[in-house]
């Protein structure tokens, strides 16, 4: 019976072999592709709770930060200041996963990025508690202190997106209605689960990222990219335009009036510049379609049309929509019919036109840092293009000036300090006349030295209803962030 | 002890007393000693790892650590010294290897009470840490005491293991009947269906899984009887393709273990003990005749078997579609969730491991019991799992190594049953759970959480370490001799030779 006995035990090593075989197939080979599934995520963020997530950081401000709970899982995530900044940071959410900065840099945040390396290496050695890598954001807290409070006090609907035009950098980026980030984050998932219900629940969308992620007619702050494109092909600013208050569409029996169906200028003739300032729709339509749908399209797409950016967050991208015919191709000349775009894509035109005509790249992140604060990386200006010349700029600076003083309202945000801006009252859905106007403001300040850059969404008219304008809704608080930016109160 | 007449004397055989010779060699070394020290490593072993399971989950180290190893060592000091007392020259390896084992699967249990408290903490309703019903580690030290006290008790009682072939009948109705019961019984009070085996008996306050003593019950019933019968199956049969087949009335017991295997994968829907129990009949089989005919035969049996089950049954087919892509089935019900999660599992633990108690093993379901293993490969990796597969493997190995050495037939093939059957049991548990075979529901000896797995395999290991006692202890000195005194020491050469 040995010999049988002696291979039976050869055949026992044999099993143990194939299943130290199979283990290494699955704990080496297939290791990486199993440990980064999508449907392991649980056994990955769980573990992230128990190291020192990095602060997210605003100027010197901390916006977001893990605090020690004495519990099993160390630390939980909360945000001072939450529905300010949801749009820029997101959240954290064991369950519902992450958004905004939280989500993009969660790299560096919870540590395991390659620039994280040496720390991490010495945090082994010295025993010290391994702790996550800071993001500081280019954002001004009181720039986007005060761009949310100017849409919160009001209840309005929007978004506000402040620019630095020299550099790109973000100076604010505000959403109402928001959210707080804070009890997503919260240990106890009922918590979670109960904040989550009602963000997504409520009918007006707190968790929706108007000024990165929704796209909205742009409405007459698009007759700058119009303009532009005038410019860019032998229009001037004194060359005369239609004064007519009303222009039929092409081949159509439809009429596009001017607002009010008041004529341009003083009703003889008018030129671009009064045209703009005035904000005069039959012009600007006609010069669309003589231009024609490939010259507006280049125009739109050098501003930034068509194009996703990642700030590092994504943007959406704006888009002009369908030009098949001549009627699109006027009505898309005044910002109506299918064009959309992002209040980030409309600060970035006029950042773009504040910079002479340099694009320069938009983004949230000024410099990552050790837990100890020491920078391990930083952001440098990116140029995207030069999206219209110097000189083209120029003459739009000067418009922009004139449709400013024509806008009115606003006088000095600062003593000598000059508003280019051009504002914007869109129509918008099925039945245009029933629906309150989304009111649009777009500006940079000072007009010689432009220092920063904005849009303004308000949505469905604010608090004027039908009676919307972006003079009446949006300049105001264009004006006020503005003036923030520039050192006022 | 009958050995074959074509057998060469066993080269391995530890046999120093062949020719007792009045002064004879000294006796072999008991190395009880050198079983008392494994046992202190392994109490040392089994702390180093409660203190990291407990310094990475909860930073505050106590001194009840210390109890622990301290306690580990007196229950296991216990059964040293039935072992010094009823087997002394039983394997050194064996109970060590048993207890380290142990050890560490209360260590993996202790661990995963911890994390389903943990996850209690953040949402009571948590349905898995619910469902869990810990913490369990103070009943499995209750189970590993009365484990170690039944192997006590069986080393006392079991002065020799040859008596147990009288009884082999008795063993073999009572294993079978154990087999069966859970499977029969129609009652769901009694004998309810848990993650879709109805292996269990349950009982007021406590519930045992027959099939776990069954298995060491019908090894020594085939022991037995193959001992008895085995000249008519080594000697009759025809050659048919080079191979010597069995007549066809002698493969009877082959078909009633055929056919209760197959019930038990029908009635009890319990692939693993199915595996095992057939598994161990047919190497029993080989062992007894050292016919490959019987294996052959054996495993057209099983596939046959197999074939027709998955042909007839659907929670069959749903394992072998869980086994060849359980991705594919991830978001069915009874789909491959459980089997991809086990090897998210170990995939997250890499080639080191993700150390002890910093993993996340309690994600995978039964994460105690069945999957026990998976989280161990999870928290200390390919090599630490490697090394405990590693461990089952010397044990298994020094149980084989006790049937070589053993001279009776009956012993060898005994411990030779019981030794692959615990080895095809780790086979079976571990291939199951790292997709190697289909998922199969069967404990891992020693590691998993269960009173009955337990229970059962600290009986068997004491009955390894009879049969071992018996192959390495010096044959008794010749006690005839005294009596037969007068005449042998009357010399031969006194005699006088006729002329």
């Amino acid at each position: 019976m040995n010999t049988p006995l002696r291979r039976v035990s050869l055949f026992v090593m044999l099993l143990v072999v194939a299943l130290m075989a199979n283990l290494t197939y699955i704990q080496v080979i297939k290791a990486d592709e199993y440990r980064t599934d999508p449907r392991n995520s649980t056994r990955k963020s769980l573990e992230e709770y128990s190291r020192k997530r990095g602060d997210i950081l605003a100027g010197d401000e901390v916006i977001a930060s893990a605090v020690e709970t004495g519990g099993r899982l160390r630390f939980q995530r909360t945000y001072s200041d939450g529905p300010v900044y949801a749009p820029i940071t997101g959240f954290f959410s064991d369950r519902f996963g992450s958004r905004g900065i939280e989500a993009v840099e969660n790299d560096v945040l919870n540590g395991s990025d390659d620039r994280l390396f040496v720390r991490r290496l010495s945090d082994l050695i010295t025993g010290r508690d391994p702790e996550g890598g800071k993001i500081r954001l280019t954002v001004d807290p009181h720039v986007q202190r005060v761009a949310y409070d100017q849409l919160a006090d009001r209840g309005f609907t929007g978004a506000i997106v402040a620019l630095d035009p020299k550099t790109g950098a973000v100076l604010a980026m505000a959403n109402t209605p928001s959210y707080d980030p804070s009890p997503l984050a919260d240990h106890d998932n009922n918590v979670q689960a109960e904040a989550w219900a009602e963000y997504t629940e409520r009918e007006d969308g707190p968790m929706q990222n108007r000024a990165i992620r929704e796209i909205q007619p742009p409405g007459s702050t698009f007759k700058l990219i119009t303009a532009a494109a005038a410019l860019e092909n032998g229009w001037r600013s004194d060359t005369g335009v239609s004064p007519d208050p009303v222009v039929t569409l092409p081949n159509t029996s439809t009429d596009l009036p001017n607002f009010n169906r008041n004529p341009c200028g003083i009703g003889q003739s008018a030129t671009l510049k009064v045209a703009l300032a005035e904000s005069c729709n039959v012009p600007f339509a006609e010069i669309s379609g003589e231009l024609g749908a490939d010259t507006m399209r280049e125009t739109a797409r050098a501003f930034g049309f068509d194009e996703e950016l990642f700030i590092p967050v994504r943007v959406e991208a704006s888009s002009m929509g369908e030009l098949g015919d001549a009627a699109q191709l006027y009505q898309a000349g005044i910002g109506q019919r299918d064009v959309r775009v992002t209040p980030m894509q409309n600060a970035l035109m006029a950042a773009t036109i504040a910079n002479g005509g340099t694009r320069m790249a938009p983004y949230l992140v000024d410099s990552i840092l050790g837990p100890d604060l020491s920078t391990l990386d930083s952001t440098s200006p990116d140029e995207l293009n030069q999206a219209i010349s110097p000189e083209t700029a120029a003459t739009l600076t000067d418009m922009m000036i004139a449709s400013e003083e024509y806008t009115g309202g606003g006088g000095d945000i600062l003593p000598n300090v000059t508003v280019a801006s051009k504002t914007g009252t869109a129509q918008w859905g099925t039945d245009p006349g029933a629906n309150p106007p989304h009111a649009w403001y777009v500006a940079f300040a000072p007009a010689e030295d432009p220092q920063v850059a904005v849009a303004v969404l308000v949505e469905s008219g604010g608090d004027h209803s039908l009676g919307a304008t972006g003079g009446k809704v949006a300049a105001p608080l264009g004006r006020e962030v503005m003036r923030a930016a520039l050192g006022g109160g | 002890m009958s050995q074959p007449m074509n057998q060469p004397s066993p080269p391995g055989d530890e046999s120093p007393t062949v020719a007792a010779a009045p002064a004879g060699p000294p006796p072999p070394p008991t190395r009880r000693t050198t079983e008392l020290w494994l046992l202190a490593f392994s109490a040392a072993l089994l702390s180093i790892a409660n203190i990291l399971v407990d310094a990475n989950q909860e930073a505050a180290l106590t001194s009840q650590i210390l109890y622990n190893g301290a306690a580990f060592l007196a229950l296991f000091a216990a059964a040293h010294f039935a072992v010094r007392k009823w087997a002394p020259y039983a394997d050194p390896l064996i109970l060590p290897f048993a207890a380290l084992l142990n050890g560490l699967g209360l260590v993996m249990i202790h661990r995963i009470d911890l994390a389903m408290a943990s996850r209690l903490e953040i949402n009571p309703e948590d349905w898995q840490a619910v469902y869990y019903g810990g913490p369990l580690v103070g009943r499995q030290i209750l189970w590993m005491v009365i484990g170690v006290a039944f192997f006590i008790l069986t080393l006392w009682r079991i002065k020799d293991h040859r008596p147990l072939a009288k009884y082999g009948y008795t063993c073999g109705l009572v294993g079978l009947v154990a087999l069966a019961l859970p499977g029969i019984i129609p009652f769901q009070s009694i004998a309810p269906t848990i993650n879709g085996a109805k292996i269990w008996l349950t009982f007021p306050g406590f519930s045992i899984q027959p099939g776990e003593f069954a298995k060491i019950l019908l090894t020594i019933f085939f022991a037995s009887f193959l001992v008895s019968k085995r000249e008519l199956f080594t000697a009759a049969g025809r050659t048919f393709l080079r191979m010597n087949w069995p007549r066809a009335r002698d493969m009877a017991p082959l078909f009633v273990a055929w056919g209760a295997s197959v019930g038990v994968l029908v009635f009890e829907r319990d692939l693993g003990t199915s595996l095992l129990f057939f598994g161990m009949v047919l190497v029993m089989l080989y062992i007894a005749t050292e016919r490959a005919a019987w294996v052959v035969l054996g495993l057209t049996l099983f596939v046959g078997g197999c074939l027709v089950a998955y042909q007839l049954f659907g929670h069959v087919r749903q394992r072998i579609a869980n086994w060849i892509d359980p991705f594919a089935t991830y978001d069915e019900a009874g789909g491959g969730y459980q089997i991809v999660q086990s090897l998210f599992s170990l995939g997250s633990g890499g080639i080191f491991g993700s150390g002890l108690g910093s993993g996340r093993p309690d994600i995978v379901p039964e994460p105690h019991t069945d999957f026990i293993t998976v989280g161990m490969g999870e928290e200390m990796g390919f090599v630490g799992l490697s090394a405990v597969l590693i461990l089952y493997l010397l044990l298994v190995m020094r149980g084989l190594r006790s049937a070589l050495a053993v001279r009776d037939s009956f012993g060898k093939l005994m411990a030779g049953g019981l030794a692959f059957t615990l080895g095809f049991q780790v086979f079976v548990v571990v291939g199951g759970v790292t997709k190697l075979i289909p998922a199969t529901g069967i404990t891992a000896p020693f590691l998993s959480y269960g009173g009955s797995s337990l229970l059962a395999n600290y009986i068997l290991i004491a009955l390894l370490l009879r049969i071992s006692d018996a192959a390495r202890r010096p044959a008794a000195p010749p006690k005839p001799k005294p009596k037969q005194a007068p005449i042998a020491e009357a010399h031969t050469e006194m005699v006088a030779r006729p002329t």
